[in-house]
């Protein structure tokens, strides 16, 4: 295959997985996920080890192929590599496991900026959740059927018992200020 | 402008949901009005993270759906499984002399678990406790032998079976209603015999055929004739990993009476990282250990094992996607065929419900 069917190819790859296409993860899945589990699972992980952290370099991809200024330099296969083998030497520091041989004729690229900047989305990503769990029941309900599942207020009325759509509005409307009110709080925290 | 009609707006704006002429008023109100402005700006931020987190959480569940998919395929090679098992022996050894390490230094606060069985008296320092009980004691031996002599009394020719003086108990569940159950490695490991009871008090013979130190997984086999094939075993097995913070609940013998009890996942690694298991939070006692650790739809997530000797309410369960690899081996090396049941009949209903569906599955193993 030419270099430039391969480029094309691996564009319309990122173009799917941006979109949360399942066809293309599964082609990237397929294509990447053997070697890196073989990686891991050589360097002292399990195969529960292997798949979250290819699954984290899938979140790192997918972000970086939502992004507008998204260019990717280098073959999907060499940054997929290279965002695990980062992600996966420092989980074994942070565990205090032995360092592993890790293989050196694997084409390398460096990610360690890419993967600061994911961290600190993972962290926000974090805090979200935290703020869903602890505005509570119905108000977490609620508010991901509007902003997550996308259903529409006459729909949400219905599902939840509320007498029509214009008391469910009211009611989301009540539950969004308190979100907020908890994620800002813990986002000015962090800072 | 009232501040839910404000947010409104900035979603309407932001979802290209305004007409021309809204959109200009809207704009020339930003511009004007730098509070307005302000709010605007903080509320899109705050909605592009709540969109981000709804992304990633699709993404994720594309991921495991994708990743179950090629396992059942078996487009994911597991060739290398040999070296990992050697690995994990290798790793286990090396985490349990740092654990012992620290635990004589006192650097972790964490005390050592131990595992709940007459096993934890061996003089061996062990890190964890299996949750079997091997005090049957002597109130309990003698109630046994009064239910033992009434048995034989009142129903002289029903099946009761031969029984031996067992000093341990254990749980166990059926994974196929040929009569095949999960229990744990170290319940069976030193039995010489075996028995297993249903929650209406049938006994039956039973025989390891598989046992992984390494798992810490065992597969008994019912090998009594009066034993007659089960099926609608209730709960399911899911391949993809269980969530933090997930309710979950589990039945097993701490008595000689099935006991429940209910918690939630909270950490999703075990003993020292070890990724093979869960934590979980839940009341557990010996008796417990093999017992199912089973979600609110009725799927099995993992199989208890073991709890830390002096932290409250720190239990150890062993994922239940090992099981997939435990049945694997069985088929390879012995040609034994266990099929895990495929519908769930306990998603949607109740508590009570559950239980009443799952209590006849779910077995007290004995032995000596």
């Amino acid at each position: 295959m030419s270099e430039a069917n391969t480029n094309d190819q691996e564009h319309a790859l990122l173009n799917g997985l941006a979109d949360n296409d399942t066809g293309a993860i599964e082609t990237i899945y397929r294509d990447n996920y053997p070697a890196i589990r073989g990686f891991i699972i050589k360097n002292n992980g399990y195969p529960d080890d292997a798949r979250d952290i290819f699954q984290e370099a899938m979140i790192v991809l997918f972000e970086k192929a939502k992004s507008d200024s998204f260019v990717l330099s280098c073959r999907l296969q060499t940054y997929l590599y290279s965002v695990c083998r980062r992600l996966w030497l420092k989980k074994l520091q942070q565990q205090n496991r032995f360092n592993p041989s890790i293989e050196l004729n694997h084409e390398i690229v460096p990610v360690e900026d890419e993967l600061e900047l994911h961290e600190q989305k993972e962290a926000d990503f974090k805090l979200m959740e935290n703020a869903l769990q602890k505005v509570g029941e119905p108000c977490k309900s609620l508010l991901e059927a509007f902003y997550i599942e996308k259903k529409s207020m006459p729909e949400i009325a219905e599902s939840f018992r509320y007498t029509n759509a214009e008391n469910a509005k009211t009611q989301k409307y009540k539950c969004l200020v308190r979100l907020k009110k908890i994620f800002f709080a813990q986002y000015k925290n962090t800072d | 402008m009232e501040e839910n009609l404000l947010l409104d707006a900035i979603e309407r704006y932001r979802n290209g949901e305004m007409n021309d002429q809204e959109k200009t008023f809207f704009e020339e109100l930003r511009k004007s009005n730098p509070d307005i402005d302000a709010v605007v700006a903080e509320h899109s931020f705050f909605l592009s993270e709540l969109e981000r987190m709804s992304d990633i959480k699709s993404l994720k569940h594309n991921l495991d759906q994708v990743e179950s998919k090629l396992i059942s395929e078996g487009a994911i090679n597991t060739s290398h499984e040999k070296t990992k098992s050697k690995m994990i022996y290798l790793w286990n050894r090396y985490r349990r002399t740092i654990a012992v390490a620290a635990a004589i230094a006192g650097v972790v606060s964490l005390s050592t678990a131990t595992i709940i069985s007459k096993y934890s008296e061996s003089k061996k320092v062990e890190v964890i406790t299996p949750l079997v009980d091997n005090k049957l004691n002597q109130f309990e031996h003698k109630l046994n032998q009064i239910e033992h002599k009434l048995n034989d009394a009142t129903a002289p020719t029903a099946t009761v079976k031969p029984k031996f003086e067992a000093n341990f108990r254990a749980t166990g569940f059926l994974v196929d209603g040929k009569g095949y159950l999960i229990t744990n490695a170290h319940v069976v490991d030193k039995a010489k015999n075996l028995i297993v009871e249903n929650v209406k008090g049938d006994q039956y013979y039973a025989k390891a055929i598989y046992t992984n130190d390494t798992t810490d997984l065992a597969i008994l086999k019912i090998i009594d004739t009066s034993f007659k094939k089960v099926t609608g075993l209730p709960y399911t097995f899911p391949k993809a990993s269980a969530e933090l913070a997930e309710p979950i609940f589990t039945i097993g013998f701490p008595r000689e009476e099935v006991v429940y009890g209910e918690g939630y996942l909270s950490a999703k690694s075990g003993y020292y990282g070890d990724t093979t298991s869960y934590q979980i939070s839940i009341s557990v006692n010996p008796g417990n250990s093999g017992g199912p650790v089973i979600n609110k739809d009725g799927e099995v997530i993992g199989i208890i094992s073991s709890k830390e000797t002096n932290a409250d309410g720190v239990v150890f369960a062993i994922k239940s996607t090992n099981i997939y690899d435990a049945l694997r081996e069985v088929k390879k090396s012995d040609d034994i065929n266990i099929k895990l049941p495929t519908v769930n009949s306990l998603k949607g209903t109740n508590r009570v419900k559950q239980i009443k569906k799952l209590e006849d599955f779910v077995y007290k193993v004995k032995g000596n």
